[in-house]
């Protein structure tokens, strides 16, 4: 076989890889530190491929461009970080709603406000849940390598066609502007979901047909005319006053990603199966935390490492075994304490969880961690 | 009801119905709205436009015009309160090949729409622009909007509004739209004329609707109905741009112009892109 192409990448240029790889052929940005490199990339090369990039006059509008890019039949993305994350939310809402599939970055940076641009953070985790106003669905994904980036860019991509959902992904300013050798899959390597069109006729199609989860979905293209809204909605797309179909309606959209939470949760375990102490970490801090675990192990003591690639949904299956068999779960976050929450409420009691946090612009050190290991075992 | 002017001249009624949804009527607006009438003056304008159904996509944002594409027979999309203009620029920049109309309110446009509307005037994206001046926020229940006359009642100005306004048309001619005009819905023979020369424009064309808010507009400024407020705004209140010429300056003074105030060709944003892949691919 010939030898794998390696590039020397940041992680920013990773996560433009990652979006063409997928089949990413639209992107609408507005400049923000430290998530710039994307577009910069991204408006190199979506031309060379067919692709379209534009730079929108803020966050609201590259949002809402972004989700029209996917209802004209493109993939789609926008990057951003901190304050632009949240001028997202309400684009965000509206793709959960109308059940519009796109894909969106956020390289964490500190805050609240302008905050700290330049420095990392983690302190988004929540409001990539919660966010957006109303009931909605929620997934997430954290890389922690620059590798990781790219083929998690990738997998979110596909969660977001199969799912006809918006899918974000967080990482932080570490891993957005640290350079490692990423290799570059192979096409075909990578699975790569393209989005299902209708099969019936234009005249039968329903947009939100309720014999399937995931209704199949009709980009505005071609003959299927049809009608697409933020208000509650019927089968056909059209608004609704009747409360049993707004009950199902916004039950449907929660119920398709809890319906298929084992696919759609991705960990990595390390040590986990004889661990008397737990570490619960994810992004660039999971790195730390695999540090610290490896480097206790070498002292003898039985430290295992959960890394969930996948935070939302929450992966309340391997955190639930985890706790039946350790003494204490450490949760190292860059904020004042956001996933604990999750790992308390799943644990529920059976055994300790305890955080450290650190919301100083500086990662967590894996010194830090292993102090807090050896006091638990 | 109104004669269409293409009725009119084929002697035959125009049948709507094959550009509006079955089963979508009645509509939400009051008796007496102006939406209505524009929409019969834009189904008409397209007809003649020669758009297939296929090819037409309709997008707004919030407010009672924004309703107007849940009507229409075509690739329709409602979205954010001032957001239809970005949501419109994915759309078509992403399938150049639609025909994209975008119902807009004066609250949605100017308000909380009014960045995305320069910037989308000034890119000259393909695209047709209706802002539905109404003087008032219909769907909120008749607050004051960035059009509301100074002095005016409103349920956010009780005591007289004191901002000044926006002129919808001078804004977008400075933001770079290529085709700006104004109609009313009292002239709506005109206004389709105007509507299809818009829809044929290639480029940005913004069309600046004077209609009526009986409901809020009307009621709060004690103007009794929704013809004395069409007489007041639209009849009395403008002029048309063909005739200010050739008036004495008194019969034109404080009246707003009606017709096509401006139009030119400029390179046009779609274009421009696919000419910038086509350089990117040959180098
Ligand atoms: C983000 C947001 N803010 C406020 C509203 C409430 N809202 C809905 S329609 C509207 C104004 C409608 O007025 P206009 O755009 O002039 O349209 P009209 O109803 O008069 O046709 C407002 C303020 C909203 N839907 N979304
Ligand atoms: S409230 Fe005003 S704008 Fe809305 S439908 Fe009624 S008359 Fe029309």
């Amino acid at each position: 076989m010939a030898e794998k192409k390696k590039k020397l990448l940041q992680g920013n240029e990773a996560c433009a890889e990652g979006a063409l790889y997928a089949g990413c052929r639209f992107y609408a940005g507005y400049p923000i530190t430290p998530s710039t490199e994307v577009a910069e990339m991204l408006s190199v090369r979506l031309p060379k491929v067919g692709g379209k990039f534009i730079q929108m006059e803020d966050e609201i509008a590259s949002i809402a461009a972004a989700i029209g890019g996917s209802i004209a039949g493109l993939k789609s993305l926008t990057a951003t970080s901190g304050p632009g994350f949240s001028l997202k939310q309400e684009g965000i809402g509206f793709a959960c709603m109308a059940e519009i599939p796109c894909v969106i970055v956020n390289v964490m940076r500190g805050g609240p406000s302008t905050g700290f641009p330049t420095g990392p953070s983690q302190s988004d985790v929540m409001q990539a849940k919660w966010g957006t106003h109303g009931d909605h669905p929620a997934v997430t994904l954290t890389p922690s390598t620059v590798q990781e980036i790219l083929s998690e860019t990738v997998r979110a991509f596909n969660l977001a066609e199969r799912y006809r959902t918006p899918v974000a992904v967080l990482y932080d300013e570490i891993v957005g502007h640290m350079r490692e050798p990423v290799v570059i899959p192979d096409p075909g390597e990578l699975e790569v979901v393209d989005r299902e069109g209708p099969t019936c006729s234009p005249e039968e199609y329903l947009p939100y047909d309720d014999r399937y989860d995931v209704p199949p979905f009709a980009p505005f293209k071609g003959e299927y005319r049809f009608h697409i809204t933020g208000l509650n909605h019927k089968t056909d797309g059209f608004p609704t006053n009747d409360p049993a179909i707004i009950d199902w309606g916004n039950r449907k959209i929660v119920d398709k990603i809890e319906k298929n939470r084992e696919s759609i949760c991705e960990n990595e375990a390390v040590y986990l199966d004889d661990a008397s102490i737990g570490v619960f970490s994810y992004g660039s801090i999971g790195r730390s935390a695999r540090y610290a675990v490896n480097e206790v192990r070498e002292r003898g003591v039985k430290a295992g490492l959960l890394r969930p690639l996948t935070i939302w949904p929450f992966p309340d299956g391997a955190v639930s075994e985890m706790a039946e068999n350790v003494k204490a779960i450490i949760v190292p976050e860059m904020n004042l304490g956001q996933m604990i929450h999750e790992v308390k409420r799943v644990v529920h009691g059976r055994c300790e969880v305890v955080g450290i946090n650190r919301v100083d612009g500086e990662p967590i050190h894996p010194q830090q961690i292993i102090d807090i290991i050896e006091r638990y075992s | 009801m109104s004669t269409p002017a293409t009725a009119a001249k084929k002697k035959v009624p125009f049948d709507y119905s094959g550009y509006l949804r079955a089963g979508k009527l009645p509509h939400i607006w009051c008796p007496g709205c102006g939406h209505g009438i524009v929409l019969k003056s834009l189904l008409r304008a397209i007809d003649v436009s020669g758009f297939t159904k296929d090819q037409l996509c309709m997008v707004s944002g919030i407010g009672c015009s924004s309703r107007t594409p849940g009507y229409v027979d075509f690739k329709t999309l409602h979205t954010l309160h001032g957001r239809a203009f970005s949501y419109a620029t994915g759309v078509k920049l992403a399938n150049p090949e639609l025909k994209v109309i975008v119902a807009s309110g004066d609250g949605d446009a100017l308000a909380i729409g009014g960045n995305h509307f320069i910037h989308t005037c000034r890119r000259n994206i393909d695209m047709t622009i209706l802002v539905y001046t109404n003087y008032i926020y219909g769907m909120t229940g008749g607050q004051y909007s960035p059009t509301t006359p100074q002095g005016a009642m409103a349920t956010t100005s009780r005591y007289g509004n004191i901002e000044p306004v926006f002129d919808t048309c001078e804004l977008a001619k400075a933001s770079g739209a290529t085709f700006v005009a104004r109609g009313t819905s009292y002239h709506c023979q005109e206004l389709e004329k105007i509507l299809l020369a818009a829809i044929k424009h290639k480029g940005t064309s913004v069309v600046e609707i004077i209609d009526q808010c009986p409901t809020y507009y009307g009621r709060q400024n004690k103007l009794r109905s929704a013809t004395e407020m069409m007489e007041i705004f639209e009849k009395n209140g403008t002029v048309s741009v063909k005739q200010a010429d050739r008036l004495p300056p008194e019969k034109v003074e404080g009246k707003l112009l009606r017709g096509i105030l401006y139009q030119v060709e400029r390179p046009e944003y779609c274009e421009e892109y696919d000419k910038l892949i086509e350089k990117v691919r040959g180098q």
